[in-house]
This record gives C-alpha cells, sequence and structure tokens, in this order.
C-alpha cells in the first residue's frame, strides 16, 4: 500500500434480539459515538462503504434506508458491499490509497433475530443442487465439524451449538497517514490486509483445513503477532483457523457476532485491544460463507 | 414451456425450487408512534432539532443531518399535489385507473405518497389542493393504511412557486 | 499519484428476456470469457474478481460470488460482491478501479449480471412491508411523478420522450447484444402505445433482461501489452444523497451534479458536450434523458430537451446518447450500469462495430439508482491520462 491506513476510532452494539428500533434507530448512535468519539462529523468523512445483506433484513434494497443513519449531505461518495462490513473494510482500505481521499466511515448492520437465520443462508448454496435440499447452517458447520474429528488430527473437537443469532451493528472511523495522527494519539495501523475465497462445492473442499486463510495470511504478512482476533461462527471453526494462520499460544478472543457486522467487529476488537494495550501486533480475521468458504486476515499494529 | 428446435423432448431447462422464508417487520420506534397516531385519526410529523425540517411519515432520524428527530407535531392532513402519475396498468389491491400523488401536507418539508381518489383521473393536477380522507374509526390500523387517501378540497390550486422546490 | 487504470477486455452476453439457455454460472461465464478473450488472457491471468449485481432476491440466490467462486475462475483469489440498487454496475467498475489504481491488483475481472427470469422481479420489486400503504407499482410508479414534475418545469413539450424512445432502439439495431429489435419502431407507434403510468407509455420503458456485462482492468504495464486497444480511465466517481431529505431535489438530484463535477475535473473536462465524444447514460424511461442533460452540465436547466428535439444525442448528432441503443433496449437491472461503462470503453477503443461513433476518443459512462439517488460515472479515453 503506498499510504498508510490506520484505525482510528470504532463503536458498536450488540443484543440477542432488538425487539423496537430499526436499523437506522440503531445504528444512529453507534456511528455517531465512531466519529463522535474523535471529534469528526459526516463532513469531515472521504468515503463511506457498508455491509449488510437484503436477504437478511427481509425485502430488496433494504440497505438504502441505512444511509438515512449516516445524514448524507451534501452528497457523499459511498457504496456498499452485500457482505459482512469487513470487507466493505477492505474496499475503504484501497479506497484511501486515492490522494485527496483521506478519511473513511465503514460501518455493517443487521438484525438476523427477524427471520429464520439458518434457513436464510442456506440460499448462499448452489441454487440448482444443493440449496433446494436446504441445509440449514448449522448443519452444515456439523458436516465440518465431523469431518474434523474423522480427520484424526484434532483433540476435542467441541459439539456444535445453535446458529448464534443477535442483533447488531459496527462503525469504524479510518485515516491515512498523517490525518490519522491529527485525529487519535493511538491509530491502530493496518499493516497487511487480504481476503481469499474457496470453491462453493463442499465436497471439494477440505473442511479440515482453511486454505484461503493461509493465503490471506501470507499476504497480509501474519508474523510475529502476539494476539489474534478471529470470526469463528461455530466454535470448532476456530481449531481450524489456527491452524491455518499459525497461531503458537498467542491469546485468541474468537466470536461469532451478528451475520454480517461479525467479520467487522472482530477488526474493530482488536484495534481496541491494541490500542487499550492488550497487543502490540495482532491478526484481524473474518469469514464469509458456509464452513469457512471466503476469509479475510488482517494485520494490525499499534503506534510506538 | 415451448420446445425450441435446439431441444429433445424431456431436457431440462428450468427448475422450480419455491422459497419460504418468514421475517417479522418492525417500523422503528419513531415509526411505531406514528403509525399509533394514524390508528387514531392523527398525522404526526417530526422536527429535526438541527435544520427544523419536518418530516412526514416520520422515521426517527432526518437523513439531511443524520441526527435523530424527536420533535413531534400534529398536522391537519391538507396538503398539496407537488406532483403527480396516472397508472393504467393493473395493480394488486388498486383499480386501475388510479393517481398516486406526492402530496405535501401542509407544515411538512417533504411529500409523501398518496392515492387521489373522489374526482376523475384526467381532473388530478400539480398544486391541486387535497383532504385525508380515513378509514371508519373503528377499522383504523397502525398503518399507513387508515388514511384511504385523499380528494380534491375544492379550495383554489396552490402558486406552482409554492411547491415547485418540493420535489 | 494513483496508478494509471485501463480497460483492456469487454464481453457482454446477448441481453433477452429469459436466457434458459445458461444457469446463473453458465451466463456470467459468458460475459467473463468474452472479454477475457479480448484481452487475449486466461483465467489464470486475473488477479482479483468483483462481482455486482442489484437484489439477490431477482433470482433466488443469497450472496452469488459464493456460488460463483470457481465459475468466474476465483477461487485463491480475492472476490468482492458490489450492490448499491441501480448504479451497481457503475459503482462496480469504479471500485475494482480502485483495486487496481491502489497498486493492490494488477489485473481485476468484474462481472455484472441479473438473471431476472429465475426470480421474479415484480414481485421482488413490489415487496412491502406490512405497516406502509400501497400507492405505487414498480419503479415506473415512482419516476413517472418525477418526469412531470420535469415537463412542468422545463415547460417541455410532449413528444421529447416519444423521440428518445425511437432513437433509442433504432441505436439497438447496430448493437448485435441488444434485446430489443423494433426495426419498425417509430414515434406513432410509440405514441400509440398503452400509456402506462401516465406520462410513461409501454415504449417508452426499458425492458426486463437477463444478461452479464464484464470488464478486464489492468495496470499500465499490463495494458501496454494487450492485443486490443485500451480504453484509459482518465476519471471516476460516485455520490449518493438521502432518499427522502427535506430539500432534495428529485428531478434534478445534487448528488448527480456533484459526481459529474467530480469526474469531469478528473478528466480535465470542462464543457462536456464539447470535450465528450458520445455517452452512455442510464436512461430507463425515455425522459431521463433529457433530465440527465441537464444533470450532467451538457444543457443548461430546462433545456436539456431541446438537444433531444433537435437531433444533438441522435447517433449522428454532435453528442450521440446511447449508441448502444442504451438502458431502453436492454436492461439487466444489475448490469446495466456496467453495460454503459463498457461501451463508453468500446467507443473510445474504436471496437463498437456498427454502433461506432466516428473518432470516439473520449466518453462518459454514467450510472444511477435507488430513488435517483445514487451515482456512479466514469470517463474513458483512447490516450493516457
Amino acid at each position: 500500500m503506498r499510504r498508510d491506513v490506520a484505525i482510528v476510532s470504532w463503536a458498536s452494539f450488540e443484543t440477542p434480539s432488538e425487539p423496537a428500533r430499526n436499523e437506522v434507530e440503531m445504528l444512529l448512535p453507534v456511528i455517531q459515538e465512531a466519529l463522535g468519539k474523535v471529534g469528526l462529523t459526516q463532513q469531515d468523512i472521504g468515503f463511506t462503504v457498508s455491509g449488510s445483506s437484503d436477504y437478511l433484513q427481509g425485502f430488496p434494497f433494504a440497505f438504502v434506508g441505512a444511509l438515512d443513519a449516516v445524514g448524507a449531505w451534501p452528497p457523499i461518495r459511498e457504496s456498499h458491499v452485500e457482505m459482512d462490513g469487513a470487507f466493505a473494510l477492505y474496499e475503504a482500505v484501497n479506497v484511501l490509497q486515492e490522494d485527496g481521499i483521506d478519511t473513511a466511515l465503514v460501518y455493517a448492520f443487521a438484525r438476523p433475530s427477524r427471520g429464520e437465520v439458518d434457513r436464510t443462508l442456506a440460499l448462499q448454496l448452489d441454487p440448482y443442487c444443493v440449496a433446494p435440499l436446504w441445509p440449514d447452517a448449522r448443519g452444515l458447520a456439523a458436516l465440518q465439524a465431523q469431518a474434523m474429528k474423522d480427520s484424526g488430527r484434532f483433540h476435542d473437537v467441541p459439539d456444535v451449538p445453535p446458529t448464534y443469532v443477535a442483533d447488531g451493528c459496527v462503525a469504524v472511523v479510518l485515516a491515512v497517514g498523517d490525518r490519522a495522527r491529527e485525529i487519535t494519539d493511538h491509530p491502530v495501523w493496518i499493516r497487511g490486509i487480504d481476503h481469499r475465497i474457496e470453491p462453493p462445492a463442499l465436497g471439494v473442499r477440505d473442511l479440515t483445513a482453511s486454505p484461503s486463510t493461509q493465503t490471506a495470511a501470507a499476504t497480509a504478512g501474519v508474523q510475529d503477532v502476539d494476539a489474534a482476533w478471529l470470526h469463528v461462527p461455530y466454535p470448532h471453526q476456530e481449531l481450524v483457523l489456527r491452524d491455518a494462520l499459525g497461531l503458537d499460544g498467542q491469546p485468541v478472543d474468537s466470536a461469532a457476532g451478528p451475520v454480517m457486522v461479525g467479520g467487522l467487529e472482530r477488526l474493530a476488537s482488536a484495534a481496541a485491544g491494541i490500542a487499550g494495550g492488550k497487543a502490540r501486533r495482532a491478526v484481524a480475521h473474518a469469514t464469509s460463507g458456509p464452513c469457512l468458504q471466503q476469509n479475510l486476515v488482517a494485520v494490525l499494529e499499534g503506534s510506538q | 414451456m415451448t420446445e425450441t428446435a435446439a431441444e429433445a423432448p424431456g431436457d431440462v431447462t428450468i427448475v422450480d425450487t419455491p422459497i419460504h422464508l418468514d421475517f417479522s417487520y418492525t417500523p422503528g420506534v419513531a415509526s411505531s408512534r406514528f403509525l399509533r397516531s394514524l390508528e387514531k385519526g392523527e398525522i404526526v410529523g417530526q422536527r429535526c432539532p438541527k435544520c427544523q425540517k419536518v418530516y412526514m411519515p416520520p422515521r426517527g432520524a432526518c437523513s439531511m443531518c443524520g441526527v435523530a428527530t424527536d420533535e413531534e407535531l400534529t398536522l391537519s392532513g391538507k396538503g398539496t399535489v407537488c406532483t403527480f402519475c396516472v397508472t393504467r396498468i393493473p395493480s394488486p389491491g388498486l383499480e386501475a385507473p388510479y393517481v398516486s400523488a406526492w402530496i405535501r401536507l401542509d407544515g411538512a418539508d417533504i411529500t409523501s405518497m398518496f392515492l387521489i381518489q373522489e374526482c376523475d383521473p384526467d381532473e388530478v393536477r400539480l398544486g391541486m389542493r387535497v383532504e385525508a380522507v380515513w378509514v371508519d374509526d373503528a377499522d383504523r390500523e397502525p398503518n399507513l393504511g387508515s388514511i384511504k387517501y385523499f380528494r380534491p378540497t375544492g379550495e383554489p390550486d396552490a402558486d406552482y412557486d409554492t411547491y415547485k422546490d418540493y420535489v | 499519484m494513483s496508478a494509471r487504470v485501463a480497460v483492456v477486455g469487454v464481453g457482454q452476453t446477448k441481453y433477452a428476456a429469459k436466457r434458459q439457455d445458461v444457469s446463473l454460472a453458465g451466463l456470467v461465464r459468458e460475459a467473463a470469457k468474452r472479454a477475457l478473450d479480448d484481452a487475449g488472457m486466461t483465467w489464470s491471468d486475473i488477479d482479483a474478481v468483483v462481482i455486482g449485481k442489484a437484489p439477490d432476491m431477482f433470482e433466488g440466490v443469497m450472496m452469488p460470488e459464493l456460488y460463483l467462486a470457481d465459475a468466474l475462475g476465483a477461487v485463491g483469489k480475492p472476490m468482492i460482491r458490489v450492490h448499491t440498487a441501480g448504479s451497481v454496475g457503475g459503482s462496480t467498475g469504479v471500485m475494482a478501479s480502485h483495486l487496481v489504481s491502489s497498486g493492490t491488483h494488477k489485473r481485476v475481472l468484474v462481472v455484472c449480471f441479473q438473471k431476472q427470469s429465475e426470480s421474479n422481479a415484480t414481485w421482488a420489486l413490489s415487496i412491502r412491508l406490512p405497516f406502509t400503504g400501497g400507492s405505487v407499482t414498480g419503479a415506473g410508479g415512482y419516476f413517472a411523478p418525477v418526469i412531470r414534475a420535469y415537463m412542468r418545469r422545463a415547460n417541455a413539450p410532449d413528444h421529447i420522450g416519444i423521440k428518445v424512445a425511437v432513437k433509442d432502439r433504432l441505436n439497438a439495431l447496430r448493437n448485435p447484444y441488444a434485446h430489443l429489435k423494433l426495426p419498425d419502431i417509430s414515434e406513432e407507434k410509440v405514441r400509440e402505445s398503452p400509456m402506462l403510468w401516465d406520462p410513461i407509455r409501454y415504449l417508452e420503458t426499458c425492458p426486463s433482461s437477463d444478461g452479464a456485462c464484464a470488464v478486464i482492468l489492468a495496470d499500465e504495464d499490463t495494458a501496454q501489452g494487450t492485443p486490443n486497444p485500451p480504453a484509459w480511465i482518465h476519471g471516476t466517481a460516485v455520490r449518493s444523497e438521502p432518499t427522502m431529505g427535506a430539500g432534495r431535489d428529485v428531478v434534478n438530484p445534487h448528488a448527480g451534479r456533484d459526481c459529474a463535477k467530480d469526474v469531469y475535473a478528473q478528466a480535465g473536462v470542462t464543457d462536456p458536450r464539447r470535450d465528450l465524444d458520445c455517452a452512455e447514460i442510464y436512461v430507463p424511461f425515455s425522459w431521463y434523458e433529457p433530465m440527465w442533460m441537464e444533470n450532467l452540465g451538457f444543457a443548461d436547466e430546462g433545456t436539456g430537451w431541446k438537444m433531444v428535439d433537435d437531433g444533438s444525442t441522435s447517433f449522428e448528432g454532435d453528442i450521440p446518447i446511447n449508441p448502444s441503443g442504451g438502458v431502453l433496449s436492454s436492461n439487466p437491472i444489475g448490469a446495466s450500469g456496467m453495460c454503459r461503462f463498457a461501451e463508453a470503453a468500446l467507443q473510445v477503443r474504436g471496437m463498437a462495430g456498427e454502433h461506432q461513433v466516428d473518432g470516439a476518443r473520449k466518453a462518459l459512462g454514467h450510472a444511477y439508482g435507488g430513488g435517483a439517488q445514487f451515482f456512479a460515472m466514469w470517463i474513458v479515453g483512447s490516450e493516457k491520462p
């Protein structure tokens, strides 16, 4: 990367089930907190990008309404990915390489408790041959756990709990170089970031390993890290990820988080951990798709 | 399914895979208050504390300022047609031709979309003054459908300059 | 200064109401393969894949990048999916160009698509939340009132939309990929077609198409060595504004004007009508052409319709608009923006075949979406910026 990018602020909210507020009402205070903590307003932001899923919200173009929480006036430079917010952050890091775009706001939001997550995620599969069987997300995860047990390479493969369902949102503020140092005394630098995807057909993948995580880790430069924040929708997946990331005794903080939000939340938590002195250099990870099909790895490092 | 020259009988080119998902939608806290007011036969807008503009229907945030809107005010239910269209194709639950209008309620700073009835579609025009027609008290629900439609009030049309900036 | 980016390959599928001869994977591969062939590349030459499409409910597949990873040769590579409503075809191109200009990747495959025939787009567009009233059907129901407001503002004569409808369909006859082929189209036929959402008639409306459009974006090194001439990206811009905001101008959106100013500044365009040779802009309903002429600064406010009336925007005019036939002739929603971007690139590469605008060297690609609130644009040129 030509220009150094840092995470300078963050805020998040998570609850088992948000019964009353809609996405905008849930997101507004979180965005305001992330910006407010470092004295910024929407007018100071050069690029805004979000992650969410229409299918989880239950109607098309659902993300459009969330823009109300941002105050997009005068008109803003803005985009959206229909993926976990972690991938929106990846996009932001690239856009921030442009001269003249020095800050970015990345957010993700979801209220999966309003639908049937397990079944909805089945629609991520091959629509002709696999999705019509309606394999629920938990069932697929269990296939992976079983494969891990059968391989004999893992001790104590945990049982597969019900799919984690929670509502929430996360907002992260990024800034470039000197701008980041102006905004905060504790910028958390993104030293490397990459993501890779594996084939969709579970039968052609080795579910006991995560080659996409390995490749992404190598490209992002995961060496010499003293902690890890991992995005783990089901606990057995942590074992696969530890292997793939080459972790060896470092403290690991794992969480599932709300679907579409959990990955960005891991990046925010890693930044918070580093800024708070819990680690000097850490790996943050996000995943998407059934059984860790797609993985994003970032290496974050605090300032001296 | 018709056969083309390229297909032999029995070729599968499309598979029906029904999808059924249940969602529970919530309008949100601010919208809920607004919908409850509709149930009572009132139209309640919200004002943005920053730009002072009044939103109808209110959604809890001023989308221009990105701040929560709290201050509530009751609107009269009369308004001006800022623009409209006449739909002539059949639509579920609506008999064509029908008029959808962007109406700025007196006191609001944005338009909202409603049907116009009790007049010939060809009579509807820009600037026409209209008023809300409600469903009967007993049948009202917390739902925009509690306002059945708007009808002409018979007042003189509003001046173009008074509504041209609201579209 | 960020690195130069070029379009080195373009691939499109035949746009049709229903492409039942291919699966979703087959549809996107058709476009991707054509783009690779154009660029003289194979799948293994690509470093990253970016896909863009509109709502997943249009096909019933959630997050299709997951299902399409192997179909698009993305296994082991980064893959992202952009969704910005109707402008998505454009914003995908813009976001992908950042992946190359940032230096992160050298060759990016960008594919935008929609296979509406696999689900029910009308249903998907009409999903109504239980507590909102039902007072409009379809996109036309939303845009028709906006068009009426423009007609009043500009005191535009009735026949302008009809002229655009005829022009674009005649242009489409010169585009082998176009969906609608209406050789008998005439102003009379358009005027007599059923009025759908007054003032929008049936023949002034875009079709609903299945289709995919792909481009290959590459860095300068790569572009020096490709078999066909590159289209150099001179500027990219995106802008968004709220759907319902007090003070919005839906007829002449602020976001559209700002987006145009940004991309013009990057590309050194001070007078678009003079400095550009043609433009591919997102016109789903015929009246949007004169409206966008004003929004994009080709005409002063209130006079966009004159450019239509006097033939300036026709294929033979001084600023041909939508020589490909535009969205009015082919509309795979998620791809339509990319089609505009790709067609602009074809023009400056001199590869637009029968619908080539003579001597086109600089062209604008434009897309919009949502309640006319999301805009994405790029300017491409035959010379390096």
